[in-house]
């Protein structure tokens, strides 16, 4: 890292170790779920508190370091607190605990079985996505990975409906054969460079590789992380998984799972190969081809599901080619609009899902067309629907804006008209099928849900507070997470360009 | 003074008590057990310790009777062997407290042969592990292999055949080994392996020697049932007592795995017999079609044991890969695996000795999610020997097959690689069909009915005793703490193994 200097500290390690920790304590409470909701709590409050300790100095260029011990020959399991890891364990701890008394609303509302083995996977996702966040090299990233693979399963194949197992094989099918592909890129890289280390800016090494090798390498990268950003033709487990519960949607089809894809895509972008790499062998355009493509189509599709999750998944797989797309166009805003991308989606998208379970909760719907009148029932719940929607489709001044709008000026900056004209149509096509939603539900009515009213406060009072954040946050982009310097400082870092 | 003597401790403990268990077993069969089980626990500390002594200050050699080497049998304990002692006896020890009830079980009158036999087998390992004499290594070889169709004919109706066709193709793979030692001293005057070393050089050009080392890989192969020498050992697995599969699968094809070892790469010279004849080349393609062969035959069995047996095949074709690289990250691999893959499959064969003994049958199809109800502990540790053996980090699967595609890219084998990642896929298909099938309420076909929800039904508690639990978690734990000590491992121990000539 250019300018940056590592001190030791065990936060980074504690940070991914106290959900972990969590784990065997919830599930010694299975009897008395009150005590063992306080274990999810004080976990997610407590990662969230360790999470933030490490921001103070991310921002200051001083970067928190644990270094374990070896696991393969040169390679240390290292944990490294650096602005992007801290960029990524905020978003996702901090929704954790939204997410978290959302979870025990949702799941105490619908009754659920295997309520433990529920809030057990999901600390241990927690934990996971802190590891991918914060692992120093590429190893420790594909341990972390893995392990979320792994956590995840059990929540995917949550209700136990064929249904739900059917969408768990898919998953492992799709992740474990990503999971093989990315050791073997890993293997390589390790005999060809002599290192796995991330370092902003790439590894001077590639460069001396030959075109096929590095070409060769970066697709397969690319394939290896590309199945968690549902990258196309990668992305059909996500809209199958949406079988999962509607908080593991929210936080993990939204957040964690799907973010530690793009999160990888950007590590190994930014930090594997470097600008400069993916620049000369041309592979920036690649990504911005694929994301592109992804951009269009996933929206396109997102039309034709009238499962308003399902709707929402295809949704999620455009918006995270956004920040493949910020990725590959190498410039300064280009980068700091992919990487806002990646918490503001997050804000946004846990919102909509959060109030497709207050639906399907409390309204018992799924169905899109089935939501005409909801809005005069449950006006907060739509209300914050319909702010999402209007960020999502880029709509000032919610979030989504921000983003678009340097994703806009990166395009400019790199003299891509195409990546400008695909992010246009990209806001027309999701105002084109966030639209219809809010329409039936504020406008056409019907007698469906007169005799219920707003969801319960578990449920509302997150969704709103995680609406209130995307609006904040596209007023003032800074505020109190300092997002925006620390993506400015990830792009300024990664593409060597000094802070203006 | 114990120093001196540390090669013959261990096959000594062992083949005493084998001996003297059927004299007081006539009279009092329930000593055999507590014999037995001394005898496994004197022996840990001692291989222990001769793992320490000889990383400390290496090699530890004992002359038998005095005589001096080559005339005399030498036994020499360095630290490939020393190491794989250690491994022998701790595995050996788990299996047999958790043999204690499936014995008394699975075939209670003939509990005092069945010690006996367990502990000549062990002798035969240890001995196999620690002689310095190709001859003397034969000899050792009978007594583990005439144990081991002893032990394999204790089982169930079919075992006698099992045992009668592991008898006919063990004595050809002996005798194959014989046959190719004959051809050997005849050229060079020699047993001795340390001697043969610096011999073989100057004569490795005669096709005698060639056509010897072939004849002794052949038989090995059919020992270690290497692809596609393997045929005796799904039956052999599958047939027999719990108690022994659970000591057979790890340990026996691991010692024929040393002994492939030991005179491809310390008796003769790799890199100058492959100039003469590809043989480590073959072995690493016909291992590599015996990841794929075990796999895709593992994937079609009913039968959890059979399932292990045939997964032991692919698994024995990763250690067999990792030799045939012939370089040190290959070596480094296999040698890792050999251990991963005996704390693997021991934990997975007594997870089958425990559903045998508490449900009486293994059958995949007649498995459903009860199970995960009834005995949690049980498949707790199965799903982490799965996890392990499909390589998911951070277990310890993850990295014999990290070393093993190190190795693999490093001699640029990119079929090699190809196949030990698809080998990894195939191991989650078949492994995560009984793991699905075992926590997931899922009939293929019919509908999900009441029950499938699981919470309203209350299931008894059919869990494993104790003494058959415990070893079973400990193998389990073991594959978790492993993984990340691996590179302590590799630095420490399996780095002093790696032959000077790769």
């Amino acid at each position: 890292m250019n300018d940056l200097s590592t001190f030791p500290s065990a936060v980074p390690l504690l940070a991914i170790l106290v959900s972990a920790a969590s784990v065997p304590l919830i599930g010694m409470s299975a009897r008395r779920p009150n005590l063992r909701e306080f274990w999810t709590l004080l976990a997610a409050g407590a990662k969230f508190a360790l999470v933030l300790s490490l921001l103070p100095s991310a921002l200051a260029d001083q970067v928190a370091e644990t270094r374990l011990f070896q696991i393969s020959p040169g390679v240390d399991l290292t944990l490294r607190a650096d602005p992007f890891g801290v960029f990524f364990a905020l978003i996702a701890s901090g929704l954790w605990i939204l997410t978290s008394f959302y979870s025990i609303g949702y799941v105490r509302g619908l009754k659920e079985k295997h309520q433990t083995r529920y809030f057990a996977s999901f600390a241990l996702c927690l934990s996971a996505t802190l590891g991918v966040a914060f692992a120093a090299n590429l190893l420790t990233f594909v341990i972390f990975f893995e392990v979320l693979t792994i956590a995840t399963y059990p929540l995917v194949i949550h209700k136990q409906s064929p249904e739900a197992i059917a969408a768990g094989r898919k998953y492992l099918a799709f992740t474990l054969t990503a999971g093989v592909v990315l050791v073997a890129a890993m293997a390589a890289t390790l005999q060809l460079t002599g290192t796995l280390e991330f370092q902003a800016g790439g590894l001077s090494a590639f460069q001396d590789l030959s075109p096929v090798e590095v070409k060769v390498l970066f697709g397969m990268f690319l394939a290896g992380v590309g199945v968690k950003a549902a990258i196309m033709p990668l992305h059909a487990w996500l809209p199958a998984a949406m079988a999962a519960p509607t908080p593991v949607s929210a936080l993990l089809h939204a957040v964690a799972v799907v973010k530690s894809g793009v999160f990888g895509v950007v590590r190994v972008a930014g930090f594997l190969f470097g600008p400069e790499t993916l620049g000369r062998f041309g592979l920036g355009e690649v990504m911005l081809w694929l994301g592109g493509a992804t951009i269009l189509l996933a929206s396109c599709l997102a039309f034709a599901e009238d499962n308003l999750k399902r709707r929402l998944a295809y949704s999620t797989v455009g918006h995270l080619s956004y920040v493949v797309l910020g990725a590959g166009l190498l410039s300064p805003s280009g980068l700091i609009g992919g990487l806002l991308h990646i918490a503001n989606h997050a804000t946004m998208k846990i919102v909509l899902f959060f109030c497709a379970g207050a639906i399907y909760v409390h309204a018992h719907k799924e169905k899109i067309n089935e939501l005409d009148g909801i809005g005069r029932a449950m006006p907060w719940t739509m209300g914050a629907f319909a702010l999402a929607s209007l960020g999502l489709a880029g709509v000032p001044p919610v979030n989504g804006f921000v983003s678009k709008w340097y994703l806009g000026q990166g395009a400019m900056e790199a003299g891509s008209l195409a990546v400008v004209a695909i992010l246009l149509i990209s806001g027309l096509l999701n105002a084109g099928y966030f639209a219809p939603i809010v329409y039936r539900a504020f406008f056409k009515r019907s007698d469906n849900f007169n005799s219920i009213g707003e969801a319960s406060a578990w449920m509302v009072v997150p969704l709103i507070l995680a609406a209130a954040l995307s609006a904040l946050l596209g007023l003032m982009p800074d505020l109190f997470f300092h997002f925006f310097t620390l993506a400015q400082r990830i792009s300024a870092q990664v593409l060597e360009v000094s802070i203006p | 003074m114990i120093e001196a003597n540390l090669p013959l401790l261990v096959p000594l403990a062992f083949l005493i008590p084998a001996l003297l268990i059927p004299l007081i077993g006539v009279r009092a069969p329930g000593a055999a057990y507590p014999l037995a089980l001394a005898a496994v626990l004197a022996s840990i500390p001692i291989a222990g310790f001769g793992l320490f002594r000889v990383i400390e200050s290496g090699p530890v050699t004992y002359t038998l009777g005095g005589w001096e080497a080559p005339i005399g049998i030498e036994l020499v304990l360095d630290p490939l062997a020393s190491f794989l002692t250690l491994v022998v006896t701790v595995v050996s020890c788990l299996v047999l407290i958790h043999a204690r009830h499936v014995a008394s079980v699975e075939h209670p009158d003939k509990r005092v042969p069945y010690y006996s036999l367990v502990l000549l087998l062990l002798a035969g390992f240890c001995g196999i592990l620690s002689t310095g004499d190709l001859f003397n290594l034969y000899v050792f070889l009978e007594i583990s292999s005439l144990a081991g169709y002893g032990l394999v004919a204790i089982g169930d109706k079919r075992s006698p055949v099992s045992a009668y066709r592991y008898l006919i193709l063990g004595s050809v793979g002996t005798g194959f080994y014989l046959l190719g030692i004959g051809f050997i001293y005849v050229m060079s005057g020699s047993l001795n392996m340390a001697d043969l070393a610096r011999i073989l050089p100057h004569i490795l050009d005669q096709p005698a020697v060639l056509a010897g080392l072939i004849l002794m890989v052949t038989g090995i192969g059919l020992k270690m049932a290497l692809f596609p020498l393997h045929f005796w050992l799904p039956d052999a697995y599958s047939s027999a007592s719990s108690a022994t599969s659970a000591l057979l699968a790890p340990l026996g094809t691991k010692v024929g795995a040393y002994i492939l070892i030991r005179v491809l790469f310390f008796v003769f010279d790799p890199a100058a017999v492959e100039q003469r004849a590809p043989i480590a080349s073959a072995i690493a393609w016909l291992s590599a079609g015996g990841v794929l062969y075990g796999s895709l035959m593992a994937l079609a069995q009913q039968e959890l044991k059979r399932m292990l047996a045939y997964s032991s095949i692919a698994q024995i074709g990763y250690i067999g890969l990792g030799l045939g690289m012939a370089n040190p990250l290959g070596f480094t691999g296999a040698v890792l695996h050999i251990l991963n893959h005996a704390l693997m499959k021991a934990a997975l064969f007594l997870v089958a000795g425990n559903l045998r003994v508490q449900l009486g049958h293994s059958n995949i199809a007649a498995m459903d999610h009860r199970l995960s109800r009834q005995m949690p502990w049980s498949m707790a540790a199965f799903t982490v020997g799965a996890l392990s053996m499909i390589g998911l980090p951070p277990t310890a699967g993850f990295f014999s097959k990290w070393y093993l595609v190190l190795g693999g890219i490093q001699g640029s084998y990119w079929v090699f690689v190809a196949v030990i990642l698809m080998g990894g896929l195939l191991n989650a298909v078949y492994f995560f069909r009984v793991v699905e099938r075992v926590y997931l309420p899922f009939r293929r076909g019919l509908p999900d009915n009441g029950a499938a929800n699981g919470g309203a039904e209350v299931v008894e508690s059919r869990e494993a005793r104790f003494s058959m639990l415990a070893p079973t978690l400990i193998l389990a734990g073991a594959l978790l703490a492993l993984g990340l000590a691996s590179s302590f491992l590799v630095n420490r121990v399996i780095h002093l193994m790696v032959p000077a000539g790769l």
